[in-house]
């Protein structure tokens, strides 16, 4: 039942909003609204209870453990989030003064700092909304960097087929051409390619470290020299940062520009699909172009730097500074784990996903790279699978759902057939690892004894497989009064 | 160990099943020569000790009685609201990509849709944008990817200034012009006059800011037809809290502005230092597979039950990667939670009492401003809850000395309109009672005297 239908008209809370319905003066006839919104008229309990109960169909980190590759669902610690909606940091206006805000600053500041350190980058600046937003302003970083030499030949971004999505669309926003590269036998960058790819028109190259499929690019100083030699930059998709978190630093890979997706490596809440935040750090040479504002400490005291400190920066990118408050709970995090605790969450995600490749492998399940490393993450093919059962790795994951498992990635990297891309996450303990091994042990079963019952799933969820096709096709956006 | 449950007997068994003898082999492939650096010493906080840091950072940022609005605006939030929101099924949930094991976020989105589409009056909305800045320069690129011919955008120099800033770093490098269009000194709005020498010309679209950056309510209807008889898309840049008692977009002019988006942030959002908020966008449906950005559809499940998808992904950069809308991958979900449940509490009549007071507490601050020597409201244009008004003596001083006093006066307006001398921003929302208006202006009559 939506909230719509919970309405009666006239129905509404008294304590709140204002008690008096004040008087509307100045306001000309014809600016004003002739009929209300479409909102519910409802109780408060009416709201709890129907919000509360919503709440209750999803799957959630809190509930729920998330093999979900590349996407890192890690717990969330409840204390990053009360402390960062204490009542003062919550009612403090983005445009009140500096010195009204030197508590909140100097955590600001802090994070700036400490990004600095863990990806060996010469700056770092907050303001980046998610992670396509840190890649926007990366590959904007390197625009401005080539014309502002005057070197406006550069039109190309070469980036691996292996990427993020959002790595060509990036790049199309920023006005380049994508050049896109394969992937060689043991999932690393061709190089053979990248060499062919490389020269005059590139601007740069996007690369996420250790790569989608789950391992580390062994190549990449090499690839770092080829680049450089032709005058490109490299852009270092942060999206993996959690797999090497104090072991490596992107900074000494040869990267000139990075971002950071905080709820990967720093247990921001996905929030059911947002706020994200990704800080972006550059070396040395993108320093003047940095997106503003910047928080500075100087004579003891934090303030914004903004355009007229840093007059060639490529700008703003959100009204204010960006996601303030997930900054907050990354700062909190990271403080609660201190350097060692940092260091542990590359340990403990890399143990994690090699007791679980290790354990899938023996139980019968294809690993795609079976010869490497797993870094955080693995993928599984159920090529074969499918040949003789007909059962998909859409399938498998959506029984998991059934066994009360969140899906792992599918589909993706799309070069991997039937594929299921598995991270583990190093907040995860063994005991949950072993269940959900045992679970997957039953599906494979069951895809042999009952495929079209595994093909069926899932079954225990509040709904069933739905409908996409009809969605798309009659799109049903917005519910109408009448329907 | 904090937030890693191993003990060291699973660590070992755990090593044993992948044949390694240190979680430090795990790392052999990666170059010894790349593993250069360690970190800067950095102690581990317990939570009492953090919870320390915090408070006492959180104490030295104070409490201040607030006039400052330019686009954040201070809102009283039911308790429910984030209580419901901050719920660990919501705040730790994933993107709802698994429809089946994501309903309730699917369906909230869904309501969300519906209550926003319906508040700016436009046929389908989105599941929100990053924040209303973005939006807009979403919204821009939007209109141009519809018009066949013009990548130009003309935007008044009313609309908010950061946002303009914003709008020229996302769009700049597709070759798109921004045009800024200048106001009208008396009224505080954008006049046909100015648009004039544009007419006949090939425009993708005209901003038109709804109320304005000086609070000034635009003549949006001649507006909306003067962009549509030249063929441009007319955009909406609106204040939801406003549309409960303003005109929506959709209603403008003779068929209605095209694209609506804004700042959500006075829905039910903290004013946290400026985020997270969310950006919303709503247009016609003629627009639909042009917008960007993460949409939910009403479907059936294999039993013909009623459930919820992300539908219309044809458009984003996950399938079609170099040929998407856009590259947003995101959505502000949690602060959509937090503004659909807002909205659910509020209701029609709730929403509409907020934006009256908030306006009516504006306009009665202005009048008691008025009283004093020197101060006076700059432009004629009739306001909503914002005002411009000029000072006798420089403004920053007189913010400073107000500060002292606990009171956030209101935003200096010569750093981005410097035409305008001693200008300063003020808003008061329903937030305010008379004795804070009363507390305001004496406080600013002693520093004026």
């Amino acid at each position: 039942m939506l909230i719509f239908e919970h309405s009666r008209p006239g129905r509404r809370n008294y304590s709140q909003s204002p008690t008096t319905a004040a008087e509307v003066r100045n306001i000309p006839q014809h600016l004003l609204r002739k009929t209300p919104p479409l909102l519910p008229e409802v109780s408060e309990m009416d709201t709890v209870r129907h919000y509360t109960r919503l709440s209750q169909l999803n799957f959630s980190i809190d509930t729920q453990f998330y093999p979900l590759g590349s996407c890192t669902m890690k717990y969330n610690p409840r204390a990053c989030n009360s402390l960062a909606m204490l009542p003062q940091f919550l009612a403090r206006h983005p445009l009140a003064p500096e010195d009204t805000g030197q508590g909140f600053l100097a955590c600001m500041y802090e994070l700036q700092e400490i990004l600095k350190d863990v990806t060996g980058m010469a700056g770092v600046s907050l303001t980046p909304m998610a992670g396509a937003q840190g890649e926007l302003v990366g590959v904007a970083m390197i625009r401005a960097y080539h014309e502002a030499r005057g070197d406006y030949a550069r039109t190309e971004i070469i980036v691996p087929d292996a990427a993020h999505g959002t790595n060509p669309a990036t790049a199309v926003m920023c006005g380049y051409t994508v050049v896109e590269i394969p992937t060689g036998k043991e999932g690393d960058v061709d190089m053979a390619a990248l060499k062919a790819a490389v020269g005059p028109k590139t601007a740069g190259l996007m690369l996420t470290n250790p790569s989608t499929l789950g391992i580390f690019e062994k190549n990449i100083a090499e690839m770092s020299r080829i680049v450089h030699e032709a005058g490109g930059l490299l852009y270092y998709d942060g999206a993996n940062l959690n797999a090497i978190l104090g072991k490596v630093k992107p900074g000494d890979m040869g990267f000139d520009v990075i971002h950071i997706n905080l709820h990967k490596t720093f247990s921001t809440p996905h929030g059911g699909g947002g706020p994200g935040s990704a800080p972006i750090g550059v070396a040395e040479r993108l320093l003047p172009f940095m997106p503003v504002p910047i928080v500075a400490f100087e004579q003891g005291k934090y303030r914004w730097l903004t355009e007229k400190e840093i007059p060639q920066s490529i700008g703003r990118l959100s009204a204010h500074m960006g996601n303030a408050g997930v900054l907050l709970r990354a700062y909190i995090y990271i403080r609660l784990l201190g350097a060692e605790g940092m260091y542990r969450v590359a340990e403990f995600a890399t143990l994690n996903a090699n007791y679980l490749m290790a354990e899938l492998s023996k139980a019968g399940f294809e690993i795609a790279y079976p010869t490497r490393r797993a870094s955080h993450e693995f993928i599984v093919t159920l090529k074969d699978l499918k040949e003789k059962t007909g059962v998909t790795a859409m399938n498998v994951a959506k029984r998991l759902l059934d066994k009360g498992y969140h899906a792992p990635t599918t589909y993706f990297p799309m070069l991997v057939p039937e594929c299921l891309l598995i991270e583990p996450a190093e907040t995860e303990s063994k005991q949950t690892l072993d269940a959900f091994i045992s679970s997957m042990k039953e599906i494979l079963a069951e895809a042999y004894a009952q495929p079209e019952m595994v093909k069926g799933a899932p079954h225990t969820t509040p709904v069933r497989k739905l409908d996409d096709v009809k969605a798309a096709r009659e799109p049903d956006l917005t519910w109408k009064r009448s329907s | 160990m904090p937030f890693i449950p191993h003990t060291e007997e699973d660590i070992s068994t755990m090593l044993a099943s992948i044949g390694a003898n240190t979680i430090e082999e795990l790392f052999d492939e990666i170059p010894p020569a790349l593993k250069s650096g360690s970190l800067k010493a950095l102690p581990g906080l317990s939570e009492m000790e953090i919870s320390r840091l915090m408070q006492e950072r959180a104490e030295v940022d104070g409490r201040y009685l607030n006039f400052i609005g330019a686009g954040a605006y201070e809102h009283h939030i039911p308790a429910a609201v984030w209580q419901i929101t901050t719920r660990g099924e919501f705040y730790s949930s994933y993107t709802p990509y698994q429809a089946e094991a994501s309903q309730g976020t699917l369906q909230l989105l869904y309501e969300y849709q519906t209550m926003m589409a319906s508040l700016t009056g436009m046929d389908v909305s989105n599941a929100s944008m990053y924040d209303g800045a973005s939006a807009l320069a979403e919204a821009a690129l939007m209109a141009v990817r519809s018009h066949k011919s013009s990548r130009r955008i003309l935007m008044p120099t009313t609309v908010h200034p950061i946002y303009r800033r914003v709008v020229r770093a996302i769009v700049k490098n597709q070759g798109i012009e921004v045009v800024e269009i200048p106001y009208c000194a008396e009224c505080g709005h954008t006049l046909l006059e100015s648009l004039a020498p544009y007419a006949g010309q090939d425009i993708a679209a005209l901003v038109i800011p709804q109320p304005n950056f000086f609070g000034v309510l635009e003549p949006v209807d001649a507006l909306t037809d003067w962009a549509h008889d030249n063929d441009a898309l007319a955009i909406g840049v609106v204040n939801p809290m406003a549309l409960a008692l303003l005109t929506p977009p959709g209603e403008w002019g003779s068929t209605g502005a095209d694209v609506a988006v804004g700042e959500g942030q006075p829905l039910g959002i903290p004013l946290s230092s400026g985020g997270p908020y969310f950006g919303f966008m709503a247009c016609k449906q003629s627009l639909v597979r042009q917008m960007p950005g993460r949409i939910i559809g009403r479907t059936t499940d294999l039993d013909g039950k009623t459930g919820f998808v992300l539908t219309l992904q044809a458009r984003e950069q996950h399938i079609r990667r170099s040929k998407a809308t856009s590259n947003i991958c995101t959505n502000q979900g949690l602060m959509v939670t937090a503004a659909t449940i807002y909205m659910s509490l509020l209701g029609p009549e709730g929403l509409r009492r907020v934006a009256a007071q908030s306006h009516a507490n504006t306009v009665a601050l202005v009048e008691q401003l008025e009283t004093l020597k020197g101060v006076k409201r700059i432009f004629s244009g009739p306001l909503f809850h914002e005002a411009a008004v000029t000072l006798p003596t420089p403004t920053g001083a007189v913010l400073q000395m107000l500060k002292a006093q606990g009171i956030l006066a209101g935003l200096d307006l010569g750093e981005h309109y410097p035409e305008l001398g001693n200008a300063l921003l003020v808003c008061a929302t329903e937030t305010k009672i008379a004795d804070d208006l009363k507390k305001y202006v004496e406080h600013l009559g002693r520093v004026l005297a």
